[in-house]
């Protein structure tokens, strides 16, 4: 995530405002309503990941500023937030994000050679996004699935006890797969 | 000794059976959750303080009395199930929720009962969509069934519970961060007291437990608190779900008794170490944040609180991180501590900084950079972070470099050699 100064903020903000599909928006109210009145800025870790699913993978400053009205929270508090939790982005990746754990269990049970042969698959390093927008590949820290070691996570799929003559079959099967709405 | 499947709590740790409510029911959850809570609050107490139900999230406090703590004061009081598992090594509650999430469920509405609350929520790491999913249905089916909301279980009580789904931060495992988080704000951890009992969600009473100690205590409840206390040993009773990874040839999520040999834990579920019991190296026996062992005190040490505590270890999670003899030791932890550095939250001075550079000596440490004076001020380091934080993450980050520091000295001083005699060599390979 990068700093964003007003100046820079008003230039990326483009003239057409941000507001949830009608799904989503049954969905923020819902997410809203679990908590106690006055209470509703608990609800913006989920407003902002149905945002950054409704985008397609990051949050715009538009959406930011949409959530930030309907939760009445100051918009640099949001900057804040998203900054701290490390599922969220400011900007655009590719359609699969590809998160390698590499934490102890993993990295004992050779997650090196996985993200080895991802980098030769895909000709991309950590935080490198293909040409084809198709593969963003990041190194992650612990996914908590250490007994399936090496695992990774493709968007919100888990998929572990990975060796690298499995990535061939999955980056196939991630490139047919159709994205859920 | 082996836990007969007849005492097992978790009878679908492997996912093999169904998970709806109805398979669930079969396996005995939700038996009569109506005649439990009719015998009282008062009751529920006693039984969970007997069975010596310590909290199963890495601390090990003594369930009952962290409930005790929860006094109504005219306000609201909460539950908040913690499932923000991320501690490496550990897996536990993952399949918990991915194969018994019935068993969290009325273990929830049960403490909840106890402390009074009508509300609870489930905290859940962010990356676990699927879990969060099988979590939303299976609250779904209760709610159906009429054992969550209002009139729960039909004994006039109401208690609503939650699904709220964190976003990717370790530190929010931390209790008064996961409240922090709740709010909607940054997981920075609160400073203690006031504790979340006596102010925690909004200001309110607040209990925060872990997914197994949960979903252990309708079982508990069911087969009785004598029962439970006669597995394990005292202070150490009933189950824990152990969950080993690195090099053994099968690793596994099992529920164990208290206090099983480390060595009959491993050799029994996970098939061995890779390469036989003599290949072993060290052992992490409970997540990343408690020392290793060497292979020597794996021989005869115990999995229980007080056993590990007595080799200057700990249970903490029951997450079982086993390295053979091929293991780099220094990168294994050097490892370990990145993920800290990437993890503190930047709150305390000590922990943002010193996690930074335990990482980039041991990195250094690892390539044979470094003489002896070099470890002494590494443990220096890691002493200056330990109880120097507002919240347990610098006490975690430093415990595994005193640990290597302990048992491992002489591998860095070796380490450090090789690269004095063949440093150039390996530098220009």
């Amino acid at each position: 995530m990068t700093a964003c100064s007003k100046n820079d903020f008003d230039n990326r903000c483009s003239s057409s405002p941000f507001s949830f599909t009608k799904e989503n928006e049954e969905r923020a109210k819902q997410a809203i309503s679990h908590y106690p009145l006055g209470r509703e800025a608990s609800a913006v870790l989920a407003l902002l990941d149905l945002a950054q699913r409704q985008i397609g993978g990051w949050l715009s400053p538009e959406a930011l500023v949409c959530i930030s009205e309907r939760l009445k929270m100051p918009l640099v508090k949001l900057y804040e937030i998203v900054g701290f939790y490390s599922m969220f982005r400011l900007s655009p990746r590719g359609k699969n994000l590809v998160q390698i754990c590499t934490t102890t269990p993993c990295w004992l049970r050779h997650s090196q050679e996985i993200y080895e042969a991802f980098q030769k698959r895909l000709g991309i390093s950590y935080g490198e996004t293909t040409k084809d927008g198709l593969f963003t590949l990041e190194e992650v820290e612990c996914l908590g699935a250490c007994v399936g070691a090496p695992a990774l996570q493709i968007n919100d799929d888990y998929y572990e006890n990975l060796t690298p003559k499995k990535v061939d079959d999955l980056l196939k099967q991630r490139k047919e797969k159709k994205e859920k709405p | 000794m082996s836990l007969s499947p007849g005492n097992r709590i978790f009878k679908n740790l492997d996912g093999s059976e169904g998970i709806s409510l109805a398979a669930s029911q079969k396996r005995g959850d939700w038996e009569t959750p109506k005649k439990l809570m009719e015998k009282g609050r008062a009751w529920i107490f006693e039984e969970i303080k007997a069975s010596g139900l310590r909290g199963r999230g890495g601390a090990g406090f003594p369930t009952e009395k962290k409930w005790s703590f929860v006094k109504k004061t005219g306000l609201p009081s909460y539950l908040v199930v913690n499932a923000d598992e991320s501690e490496p090594g550990t897996a536990k509650d993952r399949a918990i929720m991915l194969y018994e999430p019935h068993k969290l469920i009325e273990g929830a509405l049960l403490a909840g009962f106890a402390i009074e609350a009508s509300v609870g929520y489930i905290y859940i790491r962010g990356e676990y969509y699927k879990e969060a999913c099988i979590l939303e249905e299976a609250l779904r089916e209760a709610y159906e069934a009429g054992f969550l909301g209002k009139n729960a279980a039909q004994t006039g009580y109401t208690f609503d519970l939650y699904v709220h789904r964190g976003a990717g931060a370790y530190i929010c495992g931390e209790e008064t961060a996961l409240i922090e988080s709740l709010e909607g704000k940054k997981g920075f951890p609160r400073l203690k007291p006031p504790f979340p009992a006596q102010m925690g969600l909004y200001g309110c009473p607040t209990l925060v437990n872990n997914v197994e100690t949960l979903a252990v205590v309708p079982t508990i409840l069911r087969r009785g608190a004598k029962w439970f206390s006669s597995l394990g040993r005292p202070n150490n009773t009933g189950t824990k779900i152990f969950c080993i990874s690195g090099h053994v040839n099968f690793p596994c999520t099992v529920e164990e008794e208290m206090g099983i040999p480390l060595r009959t834990l491993i050799e029994s579920h996970a098939k061995g170490v890779r390469g036989g019991w003599d290949n072993l190296l060290a052992v992490i026996p409970g997540g990343s944040s408690v020392p290793l062992i060497p292979k020597s005190i794996c021989d005869t040490v115990r999995m229980d609180f007080d056993d590990l505590r007595d080799v200057q270890s700990g249970l903490g999670t029951g997450g079982v991180i086993v390295m053979d003899r091929s293991t780099d030791i220094i990168k294994a932890i050097a490892r370990l501590s990145k993920f800290y550095m990437h993890e503190s939250c930047g709150q305390c001075t000590p922990c943002r900084e010193g996690t930074g550079w335990m990482w980039r000596m041991l990195e250094r440490f690892s390539k044979g950079d470094g003489n002896a004076s070099d470890i002494n001020l590494l443990e220096e380091i890691s002493y200056a972070i330990e109880g120097h934080t507002i919240c347990g993450l610098g006490d975690a980050a430093a415990w595994p470099v005193q640990g290597l520091i302990r048992h491992f000295r002489p591998t860095i001083e070796k380490c450090f050699d090789d690269f004095k005699d063949h440093g150039k060599e390996k530098i220009s390979s």
